[in-house]
């Protein structure tokens, strides 16, 4: 299962954090510190994996993180997910956050918190991975994105009705 | 239609107001958040955000508290809170708004509710509750979005207790024609497995259908679920397994629609998924195991794409194969595959490699020597990550003969090692490594010591705790004993003579023990020398009181002599000490610091308090508390309640489980005497096996059964290590660098390396030279392992072929073999008959006539399920994939792959593992129904044993009735199966009218139902007989445990009848009788630390006590008696599979003395507690 997922840019401040265990909103942040100050002191040519944030939990659990420019993109998972098959569902979260946004950057993921969260939604469910095709995640979170449109439609029509 | 009307009007006032301030609205919000980031940018001290934030937070209030505040500003306002959340900053303000929004809103303004509720609260907040109403509208509507949105905050978090409120609604949208809400719902429901298991027990079933879904999808969210309830009992899903393989290699085979594909892999998560599960099947189970050798061995064949998810499939595939039962040429191929990892250049690659090879070299530690100079470049690696892996793969190979070298290793990594968690780790493991396998005395003891020394703060406090009991109790052989503690103490005045500062405090509690305890060994230290260093630590800052408590016992100790009366040179060091710490503000301090000065001033009375040199074996401990008898009797005549042990009151707090009307009893001789006597240690031996014996139970077992998987495979290596590898002209090489990785598919002769250069260099000798220290006396040997026999594999239940069901053992005959085009021609056929699932199937074709009659009372799964469920026209979604199509249609290319890949397996509803006993006449839909023993029960019902085939030759108890009324007899029999104890509760109808939903439900806390079936029954009748299954397990031991419930009933005229029932199981129930060795046994005695002892009542005190006691204990209790020897015997007894329980019998002046030993607390208590009923009763 897994337990969170953290988005950090190269100075530890939080772009999004989702965690699929109740912590308290102070262990939440300590947890974002400690994985940030982990995950930061690693050089560039070193595996993606890391064991043994105290926090998060014993033995068990991992960190499998990727960094893309500015930002540190970190799942913590539990002994049952795939190490490998984790850090490819980060690539296609990226690719796919790249196709939403058009060449994603920092900014949008600041500016649109709430849109990556969708799109993280339609990928990971109560911390199972429900979908892992890019362009089914899209087609998803396009037909959630066409409310707007239909709540446009019914905006109009009583107006015309009267 | 209308639904979507009085949306409209609903939503029309919020909308009307908007429109008046659409754009201001729009503008001011988005830069709203827009200077928050901003702002938030600019700032640089931490303060300046709290402030910041602050304010940013009284604005959201205001203005989500406004009544003016459109949903669009609402909506704005709730991204707001979210980013302030992330920060850290409680919104709570918000909290409440957010549901309102989730609530009232529609379309957008939901989503965002939703995503703030589950962004804001957990389970377990009080604001949740208001939350229900709102989802269980959305599970109804009409509108996808909706649901999907429902299900997903759903799986997020929800009031437990709320969960039967949205049970059924979830469950119906199993059945949706969506494939994204099936799946979704397939996970909520699989959340809600995790969060109230009890809840979800009786849609196991629905969960088989969710696996053999049209949509792969769908199948794919199901094995989440799957996954886990085989990790929790293997045994109940081995007859999927058939089906899992057909899955998995059509999914290989490259069945599935082209949008699976990932970089052309198909479905690897999927892959990845079944390869977990099947290793979870396969394990210890070679039936099992041999039907997936053929797809495990395709699975390594089609991963060949160099890809990283492809490789993510090796590993699983490798993990796969040395889980399960061994086979020689996969277990080559999957070798040469951990080859391929740890000598890639890829470092993650190399990281699992290592990982691998650590999962594998208990069964086979060839391996780890065949790469046993990548694994030396791996201890250098400048990744931390890797280098840990690396100790860990070393510690698991560690022998008596390489323990010296891997230590070292260890320790070096210590010293620089920053992370708390990787040290504290690593320091458990370097003690674990010397108590074992500790060559000599000298070696133990500066080892330990540079244990203490490194560990700090971070040391567990276990650690010098078991160092100082295996100082205190030695081994057998006395001047062994001796010497080490010499040892230990010569290295500690020298340690302390160059006067240290920052010792880790822990380090000086054991320092200054071992020299209290064992200074006077030496002959030429005198004790006034240790006092003086001692006394100077006194004198160092930062000393724990808790340390300096222990220095001054150690001066108390040595103090002997009166080396510390006040002579004529003044007071001496002692006196001083105590004098300083008399006045101390510590009462703890203060008092011994008094104790040592009326000790050190009378000879006499030091020598009969701390008697030098006393033997902490011959310390008699009064465990009967003897001297506490008189106090007893005084508070009894005052009218004191008499003590009962804790099982005792335990029970009879049960048996009264009213209120208690009694007054209190007095607490105190209780408290006193329940203070066990904890420290009756164990003597662990300082080494007391070589070779790869388990670090711990669950390892061991691995290492036992190691033996057997390594047949077949080639030894290229010999016992000695790297050098012996010269002498044979055939024998493989090493590999001298990384970079000379082997080419991928290149046969296994050679260890695919190069061959060494000629002439080594200097550098590469060193490394071969550690290589060789390192892999010492590593080779396949055995190591004996106590638990390490392999488990008595669960008794066999394979599936039985039903010859009277045609199509149905038709498709089960060919359940194996996926790509037979006659099946898929079946799966047609059964999807023209009942496209909604094939368990619809098995209803319809063998429903009896009862079925017609209709019943307000019926129950969900009976509901007939629309004909073409997947064939509703798809309104909503235009862009309908082409996978959903009514049943007549011909099948669109993906799904007629699809369906051919399902083929295989929708048997699997079909055959049961084993027919539940229950009466043909049932048309219940979840059960299936054999017909022959039925038939049989009916026409007489109880002259014919009600016990099932299967369970006849295991132990068993009598029938014996629970509860009956005129219409229904529930009686109950305690099946003993080796893992666990079978429940079976015999419904048994009057000749009365049949009864109609017989359902039986039994609260069995704290034991835990492993598996359960035939608790509900559509139809009992006259006469006839239902089973019902609860199998259940202990892993808490308990003396007793109460398991209650009720049946309920309905009569045909309709009125509905409850019916309590309640049957008291008792610890013996759960025990099984453990085989061991006498040897075996005294070995495990002397590992286990949790013990009781007692007096018991003699059978016959007369003719033979000790044999007829303990026969009687067999018998009653299942016990396995090892041994008899003269006036002692000894019996061993396991709690299921589980805990073990040692007892030691001893006849002793015509009590018979027993001693319990097990390693989990409260078993010998629970146990003994039974054994002095069993001789009591008798």
């Amino acid at each position: 299962m897994i337990k969170a997922i953290l988005i950090f840019n190269n100075h530890g401040k939080p772009r999004l954090s989702k965690f699929y265990e109740h912590y308290t909103e102070d262990t939440e942040q300590q947890i974002i510190r400690e994985t940030f100050h982990l995950v930061s002191k690693r050089d560039e040519n070193v595996c993606n994996f890391l064991e043994g944030g105290i926090l998060i939990g014993g033995s068990d659990n991992k960190l499998i993180y990727r960094h893309y420019a500015t930002l540190y993109f970190v799942f913590c998972v539990d002994s049952s997910e795939s190490e490998l098959g984790i850090l490819d569902l980060i690539q296609v979260f990226v690719e796919t956050l790249d196709k939403c946004f058009e060449n994603v950057c920092e900014l949008d993921l600041i500016f649109h918190v709430d849109k990556v969260h969708y799109i993280l939604g339609e990928m990971v469910m109560g911390g199972m991975v429900l979908e892992t095709n890019m362009n089914e995640i899209i087609t998803q979170v396009d037909a959630q994105n066409k409310l707007e449109k239909s709540e446009t439609f019914i905006f109009q029509s009583p107006r015309q009705d009267r | 239609m209308s639904d979507v009307v009085e949306k409209t009007l609903t939503a029309l006032p919020g909308l009307l107001s908007l429109d008046s301030q659409t754009g201001a609205g729009k503008l001011s919000s988005s830069t709203k958040l827009g200077n928050l980031i901003r702002s938030i940018t600019e700032l640089t001290s931490k303060h300046e955000e709290e402030k910041l934030i602050q304010r940013e937070l009284a604005a959201i209030k205001e203005q989500v508290s406004s009544p003016n505040t459109t949903m669009r500003q609402m909506r704005e306002a709730m991204v707001r809170s979210v980013y302030c959340e992330m920060l850290g900053y409680e919104a709570d303000c918000s909290y409440i708004h957010a549901i309102k929004l989730a609530q009232q809103g529609t379309g957008l303004d939901k989503r965002v509710g939703y995503l703030a509720v589950s962004l804001f609260l957990n389970e377990n907040h009080e604001l949740l509750l208001l939350l229900v109403n709102t989802v269980l509208k959305d599970l109804q509507s009409t509108n996808l979005i909706e649901v999907c949105m429902a299900l997903t905050v759903v799986s997020q978090m929800f009031p437990k207790d709320m969960i039967p409120a949205i049970l059924p609604l979830v469950e119906d949208k199993l059945t949706h024609p969506k494939e994204m809400v099936r799946r979704k719902a397939v996970l909520a429901l699989y959340k809600f497995s995790l969060v109230a298991p009890t809840q979800v027990q009786h849609i196991h079933r629905r969960f088989r259908k969710a696996l053999c879904d049209k949509d792969p999808g769908v199948m794919a969210a199901s094995l989440h679920i799957y996954l886990q309830m085989i990790k929790e009992s293997p045994e109940g899903y081995r007859d999927l397994a058939g089906s899992f393989v057909t899955i998995l290699r059509q999914v290989v085979g490259g069945k599935l629609p082209v949008e699976f594909n990932y970089h052309s892999v198909p479905a690897p998560w999927l892959q990845i998924q079944l390869l977990r599960i099947l290793a979870l099947l396969g394990k210890d189970d070679q039936s099992t195991s041999e039907l997936m050798y053929d797809v495990l061995d395709e699975s390594l064949r089609r991963a060949e794409i160099n890809h990283n998810i492809t490789y993510a499939i090796l590993f699983e595939c490798v993990k796969a194969i040395y889980t399960i039962h061994p086979r020689a040429d996969l277990l080559e191929k999957a070798a040469k595959c951990i080859g391929n990892f740890v000598l890639s250049p890829k470092i993650n690659l190399k990281y699992l490699g290592l990982k691998a090879l650590t999962y594998v070299v208990q069964q086979d530690a060839n391996l780890a020597l065949q790469h046993q100079m990548t694994i030396i470049e791996c201890l250098d690696h400048s990744d931390l990550i890797i280098k840990r892996e690396t100790l860990e793969l070393l510690f698991r190979i560690t022998n008596t003969q390489n323990v010296r070298v891997i230590v070292e290793k260890m320790l070096g990594f210590l010293r620089g090692c920053q992370d708390d968690y990787t040290i504290i780790d690593l320091l458990a493991k370097v003690a674990e490594l010397a108590e074992k396998y500790a060559p000599d005395n000298h070696w133990f003891i500066e080892t330990m010591n540079c244990v203490l020394s490194l560990g700090g703060t971070l040391m567990p406090p276990d650690i010098p705790s078991n160092f100082l009991r295996l100082l205190a109790e030695g081994s057998d052989s006395e001047e062994d004993d001796r010497q080490l503690r010499m040892f230990a103490v010569n290295s500690y005045v020298s340690l302390l003579n160059t006067n240290p500062t920052n010792l880790p405090q822990q380090y000086l509690q054991v320092i200054s023990w071992v020299l209290g305890e064992y200074s006077h060994l030496i002959d030429d230290l005198s004790a006034s020398l240790v006092i003086d260093l001692l006394v100077r630590l006194l004198d160092q800052p930062g000393l724990t009181s808790d340390t300096r408590s222990w220095v001054l016992s150690a001066v108390a100790k040595l103090s002997a002599g009166g080396s510390g009366a006040v002579g004529s040179e003044g007071p001496g060091p002692v006196q001083r000490v105590a004098q300083q710490h008399s006045s101390s503000l510590d009462t703890q301090l203060r008092q011994q610091a008094l104790e040592l000065q009326l000790l050190s001033q009378d000879p006499e009375l030091h020598a009969r308090v701390l008697p030098r040199g006393a033997s902490w074996a011959g310390l008699e401990v009064d465990s009967s508390l003897s001297f506490l008898d008189g106090f007893v009797s005084e508070a009894l005549a005052k009218g004191a309640a008499p003590y009962k042990p804790p099982h005792q009151r335990q029970e009879e707090l049960r048996q009264e489980k009213a209120l208690s009307l009694e007054p209190y009893g007095l607490s105190l001789p209780l408290s006193l005497s329940s203070c066990s006597i904890a420290d009756r240690h164990s003597p662990t031996l300082l080494s007391i096996s070589s070779g790869l014996s388990g670090h711990s139970t669950e390892l061991s077992h691995r290492a036992g059964s190691g033996s057997l998987r390594l047949d077949g495979v080639r030894r290229v290596w010999g016992k000695d290590g790297y050098l012996a590898q010269r002498e044979g002209p055939e024998e493989p090489s090493v590999p001298q660098e990384t970079s000379i990785p082997a080419p991928p598919l290149s046969p296994q002769e050679g260890g695919a390396l190069s061959p060494p250069s000629a002439e080594p260099s200097k550098e590469e000798r060193d490394k071969q030279q550690l290589a060789s220290s390192l892999f010492q006396g590593l080779s396949s040997h055995n190591s004996t392992c106590l638990m390490g026999k392999p488990e008595a594999p669960a008794s066999q239940r394979f599936r039985k072929k039903h010859t009277t069901l045609g199509s149905t053992s038709s498709s089960s005959g060919s359940s194996h073999s996926g790509r037979d085009p006659s099946n898929h021609f079946l799966y047609s056929a059964l999807s023209e008959e009942s496209p909604a699932s094939p368990l619809m199937l098995t209803q319809s074709s063998r429903a009896p006539p009862i079925r017609t009659e209709t019943n307000g009372t019926h129950t969900q799964e009976e509901m007939p399920v629309p004909p073409a469920a997947n064939g509703v026209a798809e309104v909503d979604d235009p862009e309908a994939p082409p996978s959903v199509m009514t049943a007549n249609e011909l099948p669109a290319p993906g799904v007629a792959r699809w369906s051919s890949l399902m083929g295989g397996m929708e048997v699997v509803p079909l055959c049961p593992q084993t027919p539940p006993p229950i009466d043909s006449a049932q048309s219940s839909g979840e059960e299936d129904v054999t017909p022959e023993p039925h038939r049989e029960l009916r026409d007489c019902p109880l002259t014919s044993d009600p016990i099932p085939p299967e369970l006849r030759d295991l132990p068993r108890s009598e029938v014996t009735p629970l509860s009956s009324d005129q219409r229904l007899c529930v009686s109950c029999c305690r099946v003993q199966r080796e893992e666990a104890l079978v429940l079976l509760l015999l419904l048994s109808g009057a000749s009365g009218p049949a009864l109609l939903d017989v359902s039986l439900e039994l609260q069995c806390h704290p034991l835990k139902v492993a598996s359960l079936r035939g608790n509900a029954v559509e139809r009992l009748p006259a006469q006839g007989v239902s089973v019902c299954w609860y199998t259940l397990l202990m892993e808490e031991p308990h003396t007793h445990v109460m398991v209650s419930g009720s049946v309920t009933y309905r009569e045909e005229a309709g009125h509905t009848h409850t019916l309590d029932i309640s049957t008291k199981l008792s610890l013996a129930d759960f025990l099984r009788p453990l085989p061991l060795s006498t040897e075996e046994y005294g070995r495990l005695w002397l590992s286990i630390s949790q013990d009781v002892k007692q007096n018991l009542q003699l059978l016959h005190p007369d003719t033979d006590p000790l044999h007829s006691s303990l026969t009687l204990l067999r018998d009653k209790l299942h016990l396995h008696i090892v041994d008899i020897i003269g006036s002692e015997g000894i019996l061993a007894c396991q709690l299921l599979k589980g805990a073990v329980c040692l007892l030691h019998c001893r006849v002793h002046g015509g009590a018979l003395a027993v001693w319990l030993r097990s390693a989990v607390a409260g078993l010998p208590d629970c146990l003994l507690y039974h054994c002095q009923r069993v001789l009591h009763e008798h």
